[in-house]
């Protein structure tokens, strides 16, 4: 003992707790558990490592990794991270509390949690925003239940083919298990229209699976002649230019938070963000903070309509989500911070013009068609394979770039963030051009 | 702590920015579509987005963006500020009982960085280290546990309760068992369990505490029947208590075609000492962020794995229950934890971790109410002080702020009406646990002498009670400029 760095005990310790404990050895603290439990065996582990030891263990696994150029998306966005973000989100105060049960000592997570909703209710345009959610498939999930909850006897919702595969994948989990009819379609007006659902809601995309902006026009009045909530899954760095869904007028807004300068990280972790009308406010699920003033005058704020969550309301809460994800929530509010309105701006018209130039620059290529002409994209973009497409991806990769991800439709998409240099960008085409496809 | 009372938002002045952008090679790129344009013309949302593809469709943002518009040294200095307001492991002594607040070591901190620039879609032959990781987890996990295979896709404990109940539900549904739809949970449970049977579709019945805290089995047996999914346990319960008729439990739902399901929120004091597999478990889950030292965040990102006995190998890693892979850099985290202790101190952990709650339990019972005598695991409960006079467990818990320590999970189980839950972990030093252990014993002498002071605390931290009545009936959840 005592030779452990995370262990502070040394022998003396050790016999002084014993004995205060009542018991002769560190066994003894087990004698209520039946002795065929116990493990005699020895852990199937590795032996301890020093910290280098560990260090140079990641840095070989990582050499095992190919480094590449992502003109990738679908749903995970290579933008850069300002290097203020790392740096306050490594602060201590932040990294090592738990959820802000003592909001005395918590008010600097619970600030920042407030900042979040606020800069959340800006960008989606709606009124109220939660303190986060594990991820954006994860929330559209949560918004699909939500609208059960919402619309009381009503059990089916609406979900556009068109979402991304992995939100369409975690939204078939859920239905399945919490008996929701979830009926997907690409014609999600139609559907609707046709009014022999008992539709909780819809669930719409901003942007969809081949970039493309969708157009919202009637659809939420259609949604609320029919008795349900329209939700729409959203790219949030893309809402400070594209409509938002308060202009669409959808009563909630979804989706992850990655694209607000989290790293892409192999998937995780991100953050999924929930935003509502005011009229749905109590139906949200997960923490939400509060201002308030403590008994001085001070403004304090607090996590509040906590009689919605599942430690006071156990089975009848509106979720059972506890922990979220806070921290990454801080990240994007720091880059929000960072980049402000014209810096969100400008980097939506960077990507916007690096992304049309590579989709005229393939097209121009002639082993593509354009499935989409006249749909406005931003960053990502679909297209029309001419030639075979699992060797266009491979000597992408053998090229080192990411790109050219097959979809269930038979195309390919291309992502251009701010990060690809024109340069790159001419580099890829080249590849493409060159290629005996 | 000091405190600060500013809002990003209140620090903002039109004009000012803290972004950089790479703008250098406009003048190549405008010119693709037929003409350069003009930099007022490319910035300007109108005239940038509804440029020559427009199809008048409306397709674009009108409102105005809201956002600070702050200087990279705002940005720092305010956050910073912020920070200071709050209270982590690294600042003192963290014992919140159910959620393990152990030392976060700072190389896991930065092994993940070197996993950033990995696309989650990427082919596996260019990810080969972060499979590895993964690989190397599932076996670290199974290892520990007794189980045969882990998902990693879960990104919090409650998130795993739900995939490990849709893995029993799946189980089921395979057999053409539909009528099992009620799933058994204790009274002392946590209030995710509930919550996540509810979002499973599953009907919960409550299972009662005998007065010795265990589950009382003679309770269990008559709701035993075809329409029983399984039973979610905890073990050590959230008294800290070993569930030690474990075994006949396990039995008697098995016998009754039931799947035990194991919620690890629990699992440090088992390290070393105790598998779940090898107790008649079928399916658990882990929280990373607590047994295995990533940090909570102020509220995540955390992980919950979860693992499945032989019997649920077919099914574990089919619910689609989060986008990608899970929370990848709280894996690498948790790895390199692993790793750092080794199995030869894996092992210490449990122990220590029980050691120091037994210290703290024997050390405080005669000025707190131990409302069972036994020994105790990780954690164990207090209800409220042994002579009160007046004093609540929310006084006790706020004048813990005063001195310095964070105060224990207050007010939960809800077995007592004053419950302290304490939780020490092991990376606590003895200097540390008789300073609190002081301090528990001043507060209690406190309450006897001058309960005013209880009442009124905290008095040394950056705010005072808040007032939490009106923050939910008049809710003010964003900022407005008045």
């Amino acid at each position: 003992m005592g030779t452990f760095a995370y262990f502070p005990h040394t022998e003396e310790d050790i016999r002084v707790m014993l004995e205060r404990a009542g018991v002769s050895s560190l066994d003894g603290l087990y004698a209520d558990v039946p002795p065929e439990f116990k493990y005699k065996g020895e852990y199937d582990l590795p032996s301890a490592m020093s910290e280098e030891e560990v260090r140079s263990w990641f840095e070989s696994l990582v050499s095992r990794n190919t480094r590449l150029k992502v003109f990738a998306g679908a749903g995970a966005y290579d933008h850069y991270t300002p290097s203020v973000i790392p740096y306050i989100t490594s602060r201590s105060e932040f990294l090592t509390a738990y959820t802000p049960y003592q909001c005395e000592i918590s008010q600097g997570t619970l600030r920042y949690i407030f900042e979040w909703q606020t800069m959340i209710c800006a960008l989606t345009g709606l009124d109220v925003a939660n303190a986060s959610m594990y991820d954006g498939p994860t929330a559209a999930a949560e918004a699909m239940r939500m609208c059960v909850a919402c619309t009381r006897k009503r059990n089916t919702v609406v979900a556009s083919s068109a979402l991304l595969p992995n939100v369409l994948a975690t939204l078939r989990t859920y239905a399945r298990y919490s008996g929701i009819n979830l009926v997907e379609t690409w014609s999600v007006a139609e559907a609707v229209a046709e009014g022999t659902l008992d539709l909780a809601g819809v669930i719409v995309p901003s942007i969809n699976r081949f970039g493309i902006i969708e157009s919202h026009l009637g659809l939420a009045s259609l949604v609320h002649e029919m008795g349900g909530l329209m939700v729409e899954y959203c790219d949030p760095s893309a809402l400070a230019v594209v409509k938002t869904p308060a202009e669409w007028g959808a009563d909630i807004a979804v989706g992850d938070g990655q694209s607000l300068g989290i790293p892409l990280c192999y998937g995780g972790p991100y953050v999924g963000f929930m935003a509502c009308r005011n009229e749905w406010m109590r139906k949200l699920p997960g923490r939400i903070v509060g201002q308030t003033r403590d008994a001085e005058g001070r403004r304090a704020f607090v996590l509040t309509l906590q009689a919605r969550e599942q430690h006071i309301r156990r089975e009848k809460a509106t979720s059972n989500i506890c922990s979220n994800e806070s921290l990454m929530a801080l990240w994007c509010t720091v880059y929000l911070s960072i980049m402000g309105p014209e810096g969100m701006r400008k980097l939506n018209a960077i990507c916007y013009e690096r992304s049309h130039y590579l989709h005229d620059a393939l097209l121009a290529t002639g082993k593509f068609t354009d499935p989409f002409e006249g749909r406005q994209f931003l960053k990502e973009f679909a297209l029309k394979p001419l030639c075979d497409v699992a060797k266009l991806q491979q000597a992408l990769l053998d090229a080192g770039f990411f790109g050219a991800l097959s979809t269930e439709e038979g195309y390919v998409t291309f992502c251009v963030t701010e990060r690809r240099t024109p340069e790159e960008i001419d580099a890829l085409v080249k590849v493409v051009k060159e290629a005996a496809l | 702590m000091r405190y600060y009372d500013k809002l990003i938002f209140e620090l903002s002045r039109p004009g000012r920015s803290g972004y950089s952008l790479s703008l250098k090679n406009r003048a190549t790129l405008g010119t693709v579509r037929g003409g350069t344009t003009s930099e007022a013309q490319w910035w300007g949302p109108k005239d940038v987005f509804q440029g020559e593809r427009t199809a008048a469709e409306g397709i674009w943002r009108e409102a105005p963006l809201d956002l600070p518009e702050v200087s990279e040294p705002d940005v720092v200095r305010h956050y910073t500020n912020l920070s200071q307001m709050n209270f982590g492991v690294d600042t003192g002594f963290y014992p919140l009982g159910s959620c393990t607040m152990k030392y976060n070591p700072k190389i896991n901190e930065e092994v993940v960085s070197l996993f950033n620039g990995l696309h989650p879609l990427q082919p596996e032959s260019t990810v080969k280290g972060a499979r590895a990781v993964l690989d190397f987890m599932d076996k670290a996990l199974a290892a520990i546990t007794g189980m045969k295979h882990f998902t990693f896709l879960p990104c919090a404990g409650a998130h795993g309760e739900l995939t490990g109940l849709m893995l029993i539900r799946e189980y089921h549904m395979s057999r053409g068992d539909s009528a099992r739809t009620k799933i058994i949970v204790p009274d002392s449970a946590h209030g995710t369990n509930p919550a996540s049977a509810a979002v499973c579709g599953l009907d919960v019945v409550v299972v009662k505490s005998r007065p010795d805290g265990l589950v009382d089995v003679e309770d269990l047996k008559p709701l035993l029947g075809p329409d029983i999914a399984g039973i979610m346990m905890t073990n050590p319960n959230t008294l800290g208590l070993f569930e030690r008729d474990i075994k006949e439990i396990a039995a008697l739902v098995h016998e009754c075609g039931g799947l035990l399901y194991y919620d690890g929120a629990n699992m440090n004091p088992l390290l070393g000492v105790v598998r779940p597999g090898d107790m008649g478990f079928d399916v658990m889950h882990l929280n990373l962020h607590k047994t295995f030292s990533t940090p909570h965040g102020g509220g995540g990102p955390g992980s919950g794995p979860v693992g499945v006995s032989e019997r649920l190998v077919p099914f574990f890693d089919k619910p689609r229950v989060s986008g990608f892979h899970g929370n990848f850099g709280v894996i690498v985290r948790a790895c390199a934890y692993i790793l750092s202790l080794g199995r030869e101190n894996i092992k210490m952990a449990g122990p220590l971790a029980t050691l120091a709650a037994n210290y703290i339990k024997e050390s405080l019972k005669d000025c707190y109410k131990l409302p069972i005598e036994s020994v105790c695991k990780h954690e164990f409960v207090f209800d409220g002080l042994l002579e009160p006079n007046g004093v609540t467990t929310l006084d006790v818990a706020k004048r813990l702020l005063d001195y310095g320590f964070h105060a224990p999970t207050i007010y939960f189980p809800l077995l007592f009406h004053q419950a302290l839950m304490i939780e020490p972990t092991e990376t606590e030093s003895l200097q540390t646990l008789d300073a609190f252990i002081e301090v528990m014993r001043t507060i209690a002498k406190e309450a006897a002498e001058d309960p005013e002071i209880l009442h009124g605390a905290p008095h040394n931290t950056p705010i005072g009670r808040p007032d939490e009545t009106s923050a939910a009936r008049q809710p003010v959840l964003k900022y407005s400029a008045e």
